[in-house]
């Protein structure tokens, strides 16, 4: 088959490799109909996360047709459409039994890798650097997924698969985003980063009842998604201080809750701080570049959250803490534990409360993958997500 | 928490065997005495009461055997106390060797016999100080391990699993196969480097249903191992605390260099990825494979995983 797989910073190429093949009895395999490059793949794609090897198969974002199960599996059946989770979760560890499916204490093989960066191993991810797992991704013709009985849900036909992909990651994760924010009415939600998973958290922000939702970004094309999608006002961080602009829109309280949808490729509005970081990033004395996540806890108003949902991978410096402890605040992340999303958010889309898919600009072929990678990596025309049909 | 210092091998695991350092030192101790209280006695019997030399060096003599009694007798460093012995009887043959040169008759059969009888003494401390050494160097050389995983069970289940001794190379790596002979009684075969196999026998020496569970190879075993495997309800209705104590002898020479490979660098490493077998067994039902680690968990692995791609047909 085809798979879009990493040659090391910077390429992807499309190559041909074996069909997978069951390899648990609670795996599935699919025909892939639509898949997408995830912002995260970008970290992956500029070497940022540890443990890729030349090959890898990426992609944790994917749907398509049921055409083989495992002898366990029996809630699906081959010809069943479906959209895949990208935390690959047993279902049956305490933490998945908790909800907590992007923990799941089972699914990382090479847990012992994660354990001496992480302290202990988060779940494995479809794609996502042998540091989770080692599992081949979903930009490809075909995918195994592995634990198909707890993962993979069933779309119905009246749903698009550019909809229905939405589900697999940035949907729940920009829900969980603006969910952890324990929204109140009346509420200020501030979201750093308007890509997908900012877009759609700020969505969320707007379906779980904040009163006011401001975007963060540089790009004008983006901001002009969240004023004309999801009614928010918008801050261009490189016209104006963020901070100041804040403090005026909430009369100096600052944002009741602060979401980060960027996370560790972060820029700056100031060119020396941005120069710090990213030297230390690209000498490796630092793995991030943590912007978003300073600026959103100096904003956030004294109580408040800070809801990251922004992928980092190791070390952050110059963390205000002192901030963060004397103004009481609260931080609550995670990878996004997306099986406890994926049913209520498909029926909210069933019943027409949101379309996702208003973030998606480029539709192209698998065979295109480089190209839609450099195109989201330049930011080139308007470039906000890409979707790869199959 | 359970203690480090369980004895799970008593021939390993125990202190080094004391009794023949213990009985020379009772034997130094009445040497010393005699020689210290009785010198001229004890001059007369050995042949050497014409010496005046003799009635000083006595005394000095007596006093290093109290020095080996007291070192033997504490049970500290019992090796090298008892090497002291043997270096003391090479200095008592030196003079006796001297003694009996310059005498005739009746001084010298007596001096003579003495020579015999600290031979034979000096024979059986080099025995005991090899024996002593040996023991405590074979000691040195036994792995132990302490390694505990939470699973998702209760401990009823988790016993279940690990009694039926068969189920094991399911969650340990380095077993090829285990066959029970019967309820106590099961044969092991363990995969080595390079196809060496190691095979033994094992017996269940304690067995709480529920609670615990302890094996441990049969005598005669070229690599002494033995485990005890406890399931301790989680606190929190949270299954079980499955908490292993393992302890390995490898032998000396190739063999144990081998088995050493087995272990690898880091044993610990290797128990711990047994264990997440064991959980994930317990709790998915099989070991979990990806792309990259088609064989499940294995530290070992990890530094030469294969690209997270499908495997080609051959390796399936």
């Amino acid at each position: 088959m085809k798979a879009t797989a990493w040659m090391g910073t910077d390429s992807v190429k499309v190559i041909d490799v074996p069909d997978p093949k069951i390899m648990n009895a609670r795996d599935a395999i699919v025909r892939i109909s639509t898949t997408a490059i995830c912002g995260s793949d970008l970290h992956l794609y500029h070497g940022y996360i540890p443990a890729m090897r030349k090959g890898d198969i990426l992609g944790h974002e994917f749907m398509g047709e049921v055409v083989e199960v495992g002898p366990q599996v029996r809630n699906l059946a081959p010809g069943d459409r479906v959209v895949v989770p990208f935390p690959i979760a047993c279902g049956h560890c305490s933490s998945c039994q908790r909800g907590l499916y992007s923990v799941c204490e089972n699914s990382n093989p090479n847990a012992g890798i994660a354990e001496k960066i992480m302290g202990h191993s988060p779940a494995g991810i479809f794609g996502y650097s042998h540091l989770l797992g080692g599992y081949a991704g979903g930009q490809a013709e075909y995918a195994r997924v592995p634990f198909a009985d707890v993962g993979p849900v069933k779309v119905p036909d009246e749903i698009s698969d550019d909809q229905a992909v939405m589900l697999a990651d940035v949907f729940p994760t920009g829900y969980m985003g603006a969910e952890m924010c324990d929204i109140k009415p009346g509420q200020v939600i501030a979201v750093w980063g308007a890509g997908p998973v900012g877009l759609l958290a700020a969505a969320s922000a707007r379906l779980l009842g904040a009163e006011r939702v401001i975007v963060i970004d540089r790009f004008p094309y983006r901001l002009r998604l969240a004023e004309e999608h999801i009614d928010a006002e918008t801050i261009n961080y490189e016209e104006a201080d963020v901070l100041d602009t804040l403090n005026e829109m909430t009369a100096g309280r600052g944002p009741d809750a602060c979401i980060d949808a960027v996370g560790l490729e972060g820029h700056h509005g100031n060119t020396a701080m941005y120069a710090y970081d990213r030297a230390k990033q690209a000498a490796r004395v630092e793995t991030e570049r943590p912007f978003a996540l300073r600026q959103a806890i100096l904003a956030c108003r004294s109580g408040g959250v800070v809801s990251v949902v922004g992928a980092y991978g190791g070390f952050v410096d110059k963390f205000p803490m002192g901030a963060f402890m004397n103004r009481s605040l609260i931080m609550r992340t995670g990878q996004c534990h997306v099986q406890r999303y994926t049913r209520p958010l498909l029926e909210r889309i069933q019943r027409g409360e949101i379309d996702p898919s208003f973030i998606v600009s480029h539709r192209m072929p698998l065979c295109d993958a480089p190209k839609g990678y450099k195109i989201f990596q330049k930011k080139q025309d308007d470039c906000t997500k890409v979707l790869l049909k199959v | 928490m359970s203690q480090v210092d369980t004895v799970l091998l008593p021939e390993l695991d125990g202190p080094v065997p004391a009794t023949l350092p213990s009985a020379l030192g009772l034997l130094s101790l009445a040497l010393g005495v005699g020689a210290l209280v009785a010198p001229g006695p004890v001059a007369r019997l050995t042949g050497v009461d014409d010496s005046p030399a003799a009635r000083s060096v006595l005394p000095a003599i007596g006093l290093r055997e109290l020095g080996s009694a007291a070192g033997l007798l504490s049970g500290r460093r019992p090796a090298g106390w008892a090497w002291s012995r043997v270096a003391g009887d090479a200095m008592d043959l030196t003079l006796l060797g001297r003694a009996l040169a310059e005498r005739s008759g009746e001084r010298r059969r007596r001096v003579a016999l003495t020579t015999l009888a600290v031979a034979g003494i000096t024979a059986v401390d080099v025995l005991a100080a090899v024996r002593v050494g040996r023991a405590r160097r074979a000691r040195a050389r036994v792995i132990r391990m302490q390694i505990a995983v939470t699973v998702n069970r209760s401990p009823a289940e988790a016993y279940r699993f690990w009694r039926d001794m068969e189920n094991l190379p399911r969650f340990m790596a380095h077993l090829e196969s285990v066959r029970a002979d019967d309820l106590r009684r099961s044969h092991w075969i363990a995969r080595g480097p390079a196809g060496h196999r190691v095979e033994w026998d094992a017996e269940i020496i304690d067995d709480q249903p529920n609670k615990s569970i302890t094996w441990r190879s049969l005598p005669g075993t070229r690599v002494p191992n033995a485990g005890r495997v406890r399931f301790v309800p989680a606190p929190g209705d949270r299954g079980t605390e499955v908490r292993v104590e393992l302890r390995y002898a490898p032998p000396a020479g190739a063999l144990g260099r081998a088995v050493a490979k087995l272990f690898g660098e880091e044993p610990e490493q290797q128990v711990r990825d047994d264990l997440r077998r064991f959980k994930q067994v317990l709790e998915t039902g099989e070991v979990v494979r990806s792309e990259g680690s088609p064989n499940g968990i294995s530290v070992r692995q990890q530094a030469m995983q294969r690209p997270a791609q499908p495997l080609p047909a051959s390796r399936r």
